[in-house]
């Protein structure tokens, strides 16, 4: 796949099927917050409690984190860790992967259980998945599949550049 | 990877500089921090040792104006110059969508910049990703310093072309930022060759740094039109 050309999007029917899975995970695990990143450490999605801290920086960290524990996975002889969870005294996250091209990032307090949490997440990942596989099997823009959103822009981004 | 979501209505993509140490690449994103408006841009994370050499990344996402009723973001990266620090460098390319390289235009940070220059393009061989078919520009930085080599030599040494094989863009396209030049140009050879866009710069006083961003993100945007 060649860079630059290649591209990824979701519509707001992804987006809400996205939703509604995460919502009724943190219903289920009584989790403060969702958010979705996608491995280049763009932020995708947040549910639940809307986070006070900066959460595009939040994104990009996220996925160094997640690069970084692949590669720590490796040196000692693993494919990968296909989640991560990094305890504090009151929040903790937890990390997992989602077909390999996006990373849910849990944000859970005191009132539920890391165990609790994990179990719920189990099913969430697995629809997650699904979900997140459709995605990316569909035709990416400049790749011979749908018109994309800037064909025919180039007046409008010369002129952004003016 | 660039990314749109017609959910939030933005188009994301990712810009990484790259180059040797102490080149100057964090130097590009802290003017573009300090220059940009605060309601365009987030906030310059930097992952750096205690020396404020930077050990994994800086980031900064920046707003360049909306296309289609859609914001354009963009997230700068730098990856650490320190060859020790190779394993992160590579992370960061994950995703790429443009590349700035920052060279040191000093002579003796030419080998440097040599070494930097390979190391990017094995380390985008290893994604499977052909950095001669994706938005890059090349900027030589610290061009007020008596020590710059001339840009005729940085050019030979980093930025000598590469074949251009396909047919229909075997024409002269001239660089529209240096009069007389060419992007694409036939050798006396009879071999067509592309250079890359290159830009020089003074990354402390600010000379430069947007020309080089402008230009990057103008190629990334097309990339998708």
């Amino acid at each position: 796949m060649a860079v630059g050309s290649a591209s990824w999007s979701f519509t707001e029917d992804d987006f809400g099927a996205i939703t509604q899975s995460l919502q009724r995970f943190l219903h289920e695990s009584n989790a403060r917050c969702a958010l979705l990143v996608d491995r280049s450490g763009q932020l995708v999605a947040t549910v639940g409690e809307q986070p006070k801290f900066d959460a595009t920086a939040f994104a990009t960290l996220t996925a160094a984190d997640f690069s970084a524990n692949d590669q720590l996975a490796k040196l000692i002889g693993e494919t990968d860790f296909n989640s991560l969870f990094h305890q504090g005294e009151k929040e903790s996250m937890y990390l997992a992967d989602i077909a390999r091209r996006v990373i849910l990032v849990v944000l859970f307090d005191n009132r539920t259980t890391l165990g609790l949490v994990r179990l719920k997440m189990k099913q969430t990942v697995d629809e997650l998945t699904k979900l997140f596989e459709q995605v990316f099997a569909r035709p990416a823009q400049g790749q011979g599949g749908a018109p994309g959103l800037l064909t025919g822009a180039d007046d409008e981004i010369d002129k952004l550049f003016q | 990877m660039s990314m749109i979501n017609y959910a939030s209505r933005e188009i994301n993509c990712k810009i990484v500089y790259y180059g040797s140490g102490l080149g100057g690449k964090t130097t590009n994103l802290e003017h573009v921090y300090g220059k940009v408006q605060p309601d365009t841009r987030g906030k310059l994370i930097s992952l750096a040792t205690e020396t404020e050499r930077t050990l994994f990344f800086d980031f900064l996402p920046v707003d360049l104006g909306t296309i289609r009723g859609f914001k354009t973001r963009f997230h700068l990266y730098t990856v650490p110059g320190q060859v020790y620090y190779n394993a992160s460098r590579k992370l960061i390319l994950k995703g790429v969508d443009g590349i700035v390289f920052v060279a040191d235009s000093q002579v003796e940070r030419m080998e440097a910049n040599q070494e930097a220059m390979q190391n990017l393009y094995d380390n985008m061989a290893e994604y499977g990703y052909d950095l001669t078919k994706m938005p890059f520009v090349i900027q030589y930085n610290k061009r007020d310093l008596p020590n710059a080599a001339p840009v005729r030599e940085l050019q030979a040494a980093l930025n000598p072309g590469w074949e251009v094989t396909e047919p229909s863009r075997q024409r002269v396209t001239p660089d529209p930022s240096h009069g007389g030049e060419n992007l694409i140009e036939q050798l006396a050879t009879g071999e067509w060759v592309e250079h890359a866009p290159y830009f020089e710069a003074v990354a402390v006083t600010g000379d430069g740094v947007f020309e080089t961003l402008r230009a990057v993100s103008k190629l990334v945007l097309k990339s998708l039109a």
